[in-house]
Formats: structure tokens, C-alpha cells, sequence
């Protein structure tokens, strides 16, 4: 159980990029493999997220003086999520676009039956 | 036979993986320059939150090429679903007029929360990069419940170019005041207050305006070829 307890977050973190990356390998669907990618970003994310956190941490901000320092979680990984997330957001946009412009080119998003691709 | 080599492959990665984070233990605390930023970071930028101070304070030269790779996927975006044949628009139905009152209701209201997140942003839990998803989401939800209005495309250009460009004048302007770009050569003020941390809140808000338009016209353009 304690084993459970100190790593739970990094098993929800690699579970979710584990899952993405299947989705991605097995689907034909170009929608669900952009889903896939998805979920991979999430679990990239919560893995950052839970690298910099501190047993019973508090928000690393100064709004009140009586706040004891030594419980501040790292701010560097939350800045780096702050930014990726956004960032994902933008990149799923993209491949949203793309999928829909290959769709009215090939009239299908199975993968499979999309011949010039080359792998 | 392709799911299980996915799967065979997956046990694999997860087997190695799992090898290297039994030896980072969780909770406690790891890097030492984190630890530097918490206890230095008041007195050196003047923000009250340290995330913000990371943010736009030490790490400001990597956020302006995050926004740079925010800028040029909208870029890509915009060429990809606007270049070429488009298809014939699509009759809509109107939205019930509950739905168009309260979309209209509503989005000041948003615009208005997009903006207090972004402007406290060195205060409180926020910034340039929540608010302007926030102000995002307002246009967002006009756009689906009032269905004929659009952004003017050349305001949202100008909103977007100007926050880029109040980012890089800025931290040029550190260059001719001091010794390196994105210096902090306002006043840093005590902190907690509105007013304090110096550059780093103008920076705040120009990511901010230059977040909102780049989503608000990714979302104009995928609802324009739907």
C-alpha cells in the first residue's frame, strides 16, 4: 500500500502515456490517433506535475507573509506545464486542420486506405 | 498481431521506465534551483508568485519562443484550412433566444475575468497564457450562440502584433538600459502590491492580448470551415 502511495501519481502519469501511445500504434482512425495524442500530452503534463510537488506543498506564492517557504512545491515544472499546455492545445488545432483538409482530399480518415503514405 | 507487438513493445517501455522512477522518490524535494527561485526570487523580480517570476522573470527569452511556436502553429493553421478551394458554408440554425441572450450576457463578464487573471497575473495563481485561453473561451461561446457574428480578423491581427511586439521591444529595451535582454529595469516595488515586479506584468499582458487573439482566431478558423 505504501508502495501504491508514493508513486500513485506517476502511475496515473505513465498510465495515461502508455495509453496514448497505444491509441496512437493500434488506431486507423486519424481522429482517434490525434485523441491518442491527446492523452499522451496530459500524461506528459501530470508527470511534470507531480515530479516538482513536496509532500503536503502549498502553491509557491508569497500572497501572505505568514506562508512558511519550506512547504513551496517547485515552480519550475508548473512554469514549464503552464506553457505546454497551451502550447498542446495549439498543436491538437493543427492536426485537427490537417485531418480535415486530408479528409476532403481522400474522402476517408482510415489510415489504411490512405495509399501514399509510407509507413 | 499488430496489437500485441503495440502491446509487447508498451510492456517493455513501461518495464523501463518503471526502473528509473523507483529511484526518484516522490513528495520530496528534488532540484536545488527550484529551491533558489522560491527564496531569492521575491527580492530579485519583486513578483509574489514564483511560477510568474519563472515564467516571464528567468526563463522570459524561452516563454517569447513558446509564444513564437503558439504564433506559427495559428500561422500554419490559418494557411492549411484557408488555402485552396473552400467548401460552401453551411446553413446553421439559429440559436433560441435564451441561448443568444445569455451568450451575450455572458461575454463581457468573461472578457472582464480573462483580463483581472491576467493582469494579477504576478499576484495571484494566473497569468498572460490562463487569461487569454479564458478570453478565448468567451469568443468561443459567441461564436456558438450567436452564430452569424465574427471577429474582425483585423483587430484580432492587431491585438495579436502588438502583444508580440510589446514582448520583444521590452526586452530589447533591457538591452539599452542594462547589460542583457528581458533585464527588469523598472522599479520592482514591494511586492503584493498591483503595481510591482517592474517589466514583468506588461509582459504578462502582452502575452496575454497576443494568447487570446492567436486562439480566438484558431477557433474563428476551424468554425469558418465547418
Amino acid at each position: 500500500m505504501s508502495f501504491l502511495n508514493s508513486y500513485i501519481y506517476y502511475i496515473g502519469a505513465f498510465g495515461l502515456i502508455l495509453v496514448g501511445l497505444y491509441i496512437i500504434l493500434t488506431k486507423h482512425n486519424l481522429i482517434k490517433v490525434i485523441i491518442g495524442l491527446g492523452i499522451m500530452d496530459t500524461g506528459v503534463n501530470l508527470f511534470l506535475i507531480s515530479i516538482g510537488y513536496i509532500t503536503r506543498g502549498t502553491a509557491p506564492i508569497f500572497s501572505s507573509p505568514e506562508i512558511d517557504s519550506e512547504r513551496m512545491v517547485d515552480p519550475v515544472p508548473q512554469a514549464l506545464v503552464l506553457t505546454a499546455i497551451v502550447i498542446g492545445v495549439a498543436i491538437l488545432a493543427l492536426a485537427l486542420s490537417l485531418a480535415i483538409r486530408l479528409y476532403q482530399h481522400y474522402e476517408t480518415l482510415n489510415l489504411r486506405k490512405i495509399k501514399e503514405q509510407k509507413w | 498481431m499488430r496489437k500485441i507487438a503495440t502491446i509487447l513493445l508498451l510492456i517493455i517501455v513501461a518495464l523501463g521506465i518503471s526502473q528509473s522512477l523507483v529511484k526518484i522518490p516522490f513528495g520530496a524535494p528534488k532540484t536545488k534551483v527550484g529551491r533558489y527561485y522560491i527564496e531569492e526570487g521575491v527580492e530579485e523580480t519583486g513578483a509574489a508568485n514564483i511560477v510568474t517570476s519563472v515564467v516571464v522573470g528567468y526563463r522570459g527569452f524561452d516563454t517569447l519562443g513558446e509564444v513564437t511556436i503558439l504564433f506559427i502553429a495559428a500561422i500554419g493553421l490559418g494557411a492549411v484550412l484557408t488555402a485552396g478551394v473552400r467548401g460552401e458554408t453551411r446553413k446553421t440554425q439559429p440559436a433560441s433566444l435564451v441561448l443568444y441572450t445569455g451568450c451575450r450576457l455572458l461575454f463581457p463578464l468573461i472578457l472582464v475575468f480573462g483580463t483581472y487573471i491576467f493582469i494579477h497575473g504576478h499576484l495571484t495563481p494566473g497569468g498572460g497564457f490562463q487569461g487569454g485561453a479564458i478570453i478565448a473561451s468567451g469568443f468561443l461561446l459567441i461564436y456558438l450562440g450567436c452564430r452569424e457574428r465574427r471577429i474582425s480578423r483585423v483587430a484580432s491581427n492587431l491585438a495579436e502584433s502588438l502583444g508580440g511586439l510589446t514582448f520583444v521591444v521590452i526586452g530589447l529595451l533591457g538591452l539599452v538600459f542594462g547589460s542583457y535582454f528581458l533585464l527588469n529595469f523598472l522599479p520592482k516595488g514591494t511586492a503584493n502590491a498591483l503595481f510591482s515586479a517592474g517589466v514583468i506584468p506588461i509582459i504578462y499582458i502582452a502575452i496575454g492580448f497576443k494568447v487570446g487573439s492567436e486562439l480566438a482566431s484558431i477557433i474563428d478558423n476551424l468554425i469558418e470551415e465547418s
